[in-house]
């Protein structure tokens, strides 16, 4: 049950604000779904009523683009090396003051960077010195003399299997040097009850608490609900320096999505998360917009401004970061997922005229990587948003899909992506992000005995390594199900670890406060390189797999006789493994304790990091090479998977969504004469895909069109490309902004010439 | 385990993505006109997941010769191609003819398919059936040269009809007089391959007879089938302005004909013809320039045809 909302300071005000509107259980207690159920209009016709972008709107576009350049040739446009980013530590900032109809900057100019030090001191002056800023030494003395951050908390309770495991890279990319992330505060509550209700709100719970016992968890809750609400005090103080008081509900939809707008924000100068996704926002301010237009306040061209100078900011939000950390997570992603679309759970579409209106922007401003437009698709949305989203994808490539079956029926109607694929209920729900384990790199633990195959140390414990000269199925089977053991075990431990701390050293206030007090947490762990073990088990089981060892009895390479199947061809034989592979390791997960009760999810996605992973990763018994990049996400193997990519795709919806509930991610990249004759057959065929995938449970989908020339001619003319956006595991990048190695790996991967 | 990168369209003829620049700066990806299409391009891809028959040799014949069992060069399931939808393409082994540019030479002898049960291939088209619906596919049967298998059409289009699957074949028409009736009441479209309109060059470029095809195309009309018509363009071989006006005069009467698709000829089946041993005469041939492609469409376009 949600928490109780009481706007009694306020309450002419909030009534005035709410003139219009449906009352239901959402006028008593905090319930935005229950507010956008009650008031929302499905829209099930077509594009046709969008907007073009105004003089203003390209106005402003235009003055960032001007400064893009010398952003993407610096690595930064510039960085504020004095003060860390509070909600409040910097001054009011804008792109363009006059013409701005949505206001607010994470420091007082546009892409200039702040520093996060909560996270660790240590990334903050890396990248201070990599992009050549001094490090103001007060700064760096509060950090590493006054103020214990979030990594120097790791690192003094990990034990030394994690260690071990971490720098061996079995164990990849934990959140223990940077924010998490993948949290999102439900921002709308503050457009639609303002910041005082929230306070007073908070103030409930804080009583509730008050009226149990003190003990350790108890305590913590009181703290972090002391935190929440002088968050919210802040944000207040925030939003009054651009001259707006938003302790009131908004009264019209600039104001909706002004104080929505603020509320994120508040957030991104608090948090530096891995990903810092807005939720599901476009039909709620729908509802605002819907108003406004109803009473000729405004026209359709000013409500896709609101949007278009909305998308703008989200466009620019920057973080600080390491060229290590961009090198796992390329192209400065910020993850601003913002999820559009689904069906409610009374049967009707939640497409509004904004979830086209988001959409638009890609036409209004460009393609671009952020915000990361994520349709929720089901085969029962609109036939006209279908098309929309069709045409978009083939025009731009920079929406994502995933399934809104899966996740309704899971999550509930109000479930927004946080980062690429993982499903949350808004303002219910967080989660402990856990990046991933390289489990093809584990089978090669397995076959040695726990030795590392580069680096030859002893990484898991002692284990009886393979004998004699042929691979036995059921014998590396069971060394590797014995790994894996290991391998959960450990991982766990370091996630309980890192969370533990970042809780207690790096909290996101704000994004909490923007939560109910009763919240399902989740453990999101994650697997990469499924692919390559799917295919190696299937070697081994299929074909005649020898190992070859080095003169110290190391298996480094592996030679194969005879035909295997290979996952990515619906083949049960080798999609099988991977099935089972997943299950498994999921299974192990589960018997782990999880900080915080946590809920043990796991995910199938790599983002971009399949380089880094295969980088890694000697060879394998697939015929892999040592280095070459794994697959993204729950790909098949490059050029593996020759049965046409709908094929493909059906190999990967076998992976069962209740064993992979942090999301399953697919990326395919096809020619646009692929997918039909004319522009309509295309729109028509690529909808067709998309249900296709829907129906057979096929839970994430990325779709690129694109020619292999563009991607070439991109690579060696940047500058004629500078919004060419491409979708890889999970999330868009501007191809110019990956690094050559990526731009290889993109190139390489399948193109499906005939879908 | 073959690399599908070879499926990707050729350049030629593709409006080349200039990265032409909005005044946004955002990339305009053209959408060309797909430059091939079609079964010629592709089966590189084997019969994964499809159960191979293991019965002993006399068993196999007289399976065949009940229309059991079939012999399968691989499967594909593709969008845009092959007809409406997204469609289950299998591809038969065995072709009568030996048209000098085929892209698929590895599926012209029969002994180089596998055994496939018609029950085993009837079970997958069942696996798709969602598919079909929602993206109003279906099944194309394609080779090689269906029509060299008859009994095992026949009963796998009849089997896919029972499950109210859309059905298509791929075909040269030449074998088109083993088409029974009840196999053209179970078909909904039919590819249908001219490969040339002058009797002469349509001898040099397939070994065979004009004559047959002409027949079956008249018939399948007759019998009120929607058609789509193929016709391969290689330059100096089937380019001829008299050829071409012959295959298009020949199409114009068939009151069928929902499209016309002229496929430009590309090397990427050159591989194939050397790893199997076998003598290539196109080695020289280049693909055929827009200016070329672009006038024979304009031949089909004359008469009232759509082309692609």
């Amino acid at each position: 049950m949600s928490t109780t909302a009481v706007p009694q300071s306020g309450a002419d005000t909030a009534v005035e604000a709410w003139d219009g509107f449906v009352t239901g259980p959402w006028c008593d207690g905090i319930d935005v779904r229950d507010f956008i159920q009650r008031n929302y209009t499905p829209y099930t016709g077509d594009s046709a009523f969008l907007a073009g972008p105004t003089e203003r709107t390209t106005g402003i576009w235009a003055k960032l683009s001007a400064m893009f350049p010398e952003e993407r040739a610096k690595g930064v446009y510039d960085i504020d090396n004095h003060t860390p980013s509070t909600i409040v530590s910097h001054d009011a900032g804008y792109i363009d003051q006059a013409n701005e109809l949505i206001v607010g900057l994470q420091t007082d100019a546009p892409l200039k960077r702040a520093m996060f030090p909560n996270g660790g001191w240590r990334m903050v002056e890396k990248s201070l010195e990599t992009y050549g800023y001094d490090v103001d030494p007060e700064v760096a003395k509060t950090f590493t003399t006054y103020r214990k951050t979030h990594n120097d908390g790791v690192f003094d309770v990990y034990p030394p299997n994690v260690r071990a495991a971490r720098s061996s890279h079995i164990i990849t990319g934990l959140p223990d040097a940077y924010g998490r992330g993948r949290i999102i505060g439900d921002y709308r509550r503050v457009a639609l009850y303002g910041v005082d209700a929230l306070i007073e709100a908070k103030r409930v719970e804080r009583h509730e608490l008050d009226m149990e016992p003190s003990v350790e968890d108890i305590i913590r809750d009181r703290e972090e609900n002391a935190e929440q609400i002088r968050a919210l005090q802040e944000l207040k103080r925030m939003a009054a320096t651009y001259g707006y008081d938003i302790s009131k509900p908004a009264t019209t939809a600039r104001e909706a999505v002004q104080w929505l707008y603020f509320a994120f924000l508040g957030a991104v100068k608090e948090q530096n998360g891995a990903a810092m996704s807005l939720g599901r926002t476009s039909t709620f301010l729908d509802v605002f917009i819907q108003r406004d237009l109803a009473s000729g306040a405004i026209t359709e061209e000013f409500a896709q401004e609101l949007i278009d100078d909305f998308v703008i900011k989200l466009r620019i939000v920057r973080f600080l970061r390491t060229t290590e950390y961009d090198n796992l997570f390329s192209g400065d992603p910020t993850w601003v997922t913002e999820s559009i679309g689904g069906i409610g759970e009374d049967g009707r579409s939640l497409v509004s005229k904004t979830s086209f209106r988001f959409l638009q922007t890609l036409y209004n401003v460009g393609p671009a990587p952020e915000p990361n437009l994520t349709v929720l698709w089901s085969n029962r949305l609109p036939e006209g948003f279908k098309k929309y989203c069709a045409q978009v994808s083939i025009d731009t490539s920079a929406i994502q899909y995933e399934s809104d079956d899966l996740i309704r029926t899971s999550w509930g109607d109000d479930a927004a992506i946080a980062c690429c694929v993982s499903p949350m209920r808004v303002g219910k729900q967080m989660q402990f992000f856990g990046a991933r384990v390289n489990i093809a790199k584990a089978l090669l633990y397995a076959i040695n005995g726990g030795r590392d195959e580069v680096s030859g140390k002893q990484v898991a414990p002692v284990s009886a390594p393979v004998e004699g000269d042929v691979l036995d199925y059921e014998d590396v089977a069971a060394k590797y199900d014995k790994l894996l053991d290991w391998l959960a075990e450990t991982y766990v431990d370091a996630l309980n670890c890192v969370h533990y701390m970042h809780d207690k050293y790096a909290y996101e206030r704000l994004e909490m406060a923007l939560h109910d007090r009763t919240i399902l947490r989740t453990m999101a762990c994650g697997i990469a390189g499924l692919s390559v073990v799917a295919d190696s088990l299937s070697a081994i089981k299929y074909a005649k797999v020898t190992p070859v060892r080095d003169e110290d009895g190391l298996v480094t390479d592996y030679v194969i006789e005879g035909d295997f199947p290979t996952y990515g061809n619906d083949d049960d034989r080798a999609d099988d493994i991977a099935v089972g592979i997943t299950k498994a390791f999921m299974e192990k997960i589960r018997r782990r304790k999880t900080y915080r009760d946590s809920l043990h999810t796991q995910s199938v996605l790599t983002i971009t990091s399949n380089v880094v992973y295969g980088k890694a990763t000697g060879n394998t018994p697939d015929g892999r090479r040592a280095g070459e990049p794994f697959a993204p996400g729950a790909n098949p193997m490059n050029g593996r998977d020759s049965h046409g990519m709908l094929a493909s795709a059906m190999s990967v919806a076998k992976l069962p969504y209740s064993e992979a509930m942090d999301g399953i991610s697919l990326t395919s990249t096809v020619v646009p004469s692929g997918l039909g004759r004319t522009k309509d057959e295309q729109v028509t065929n690529l909808v067709g895909l998309m249900d296709a995938y829907n129906v057979s449970s096929g839970y994430h989908l990325n779709v690129n069109v694109l020619n292999r020339d563009t991607l070439e001619d991109a690579m060696e003319h940047p500058e004629n490309y500078p919004q060419l956006t491409i979708r890889v595991s999970g999330y868009a990048v501007n191809f110019v902004r990956l690094t050559r190695e990526q731009q290889l790996d993109v190139l390489s991967r399948t193109f499906h010439g005939g879908l | 385990m073959t690399s599908t990168v070879e499926h990707e369209a050729p350049a030629c003829g593709v409006p080349s993505p200039t990265g032409a620049v909005l005044a946004e700066g955002a990339p305009v990806i053209e959408l060309g006109i797909p430059v091939t299409g079609g079964s010629h391009q592709r089966s590189t891809a084997g019969t994964a997941g499809l159960a191979v028959s293991d019965a002993e040799r006399s068993e196999k014949f007289a399976q065949m010769r009940a229309g059991e069992l079939g012999s399968l060069h691989s499967w594909e399931l593709v969008t845009a191609v092959d007809g409406p939808g997204t469609r289950l393409t299998t591809f038969l082994a065995g072709c009568p003819l030996r048209c000098l540019y085929c892209h698929n030479p590895d599926t012209m002898e029969m002994r180089r398919g596998e055994p496939v049960l018609a029950e085993e291939l009837l079970r997958r088209i069942g696996r798709y059936q969602a598919v079909f619906e929602v993206t109003g596919g279906g099944l194309t049967i394609s080779g090689g040269e269906p029509l060299m298998q008859p009994a095992f059409v026949a009963r796998v289009l009849r089997g896919a009809k029972e499950l109210g699957v859309h059905t298509a074949i791929d075909t040269s028409g030449y074998l088109g007089a083993h088409c029974s009736d009840a196999m053209l009441d179970d078909l909904d479209l039919v590819l249908l391959d001219v490969k040339s309109g002058i009797p002469e060059t349509y001898k040099k470029t397939t070994g065979r007879d004009l004559q047959p095809t002409l027949d079956f195309g008249r018939r399948v009309a007759a019998s009120g089938t929607e058609i789509w018509v193929r016709f391969v363009l290689v330059p100096g071989l089937t380019d001829a302005p008299e050829n071409v006006d012959a295959v298009a005069d020949y199409v114009a009467s068939l009151s069928t004909v929902s499209r016309v698709e002229v496929l430009p000829f590309h090397q990427m089946g050159r591989d194939k013809w050397q790893s199997l041993g076998m003598a290539y005469e196109l080695e020289d041939t280049e693909p055929p320039s827009p200016d070329l492609v672009a006038r024979v469409r304009g031949q089909f376009r004359d008469r009232g045809l759509t082309v692609f």
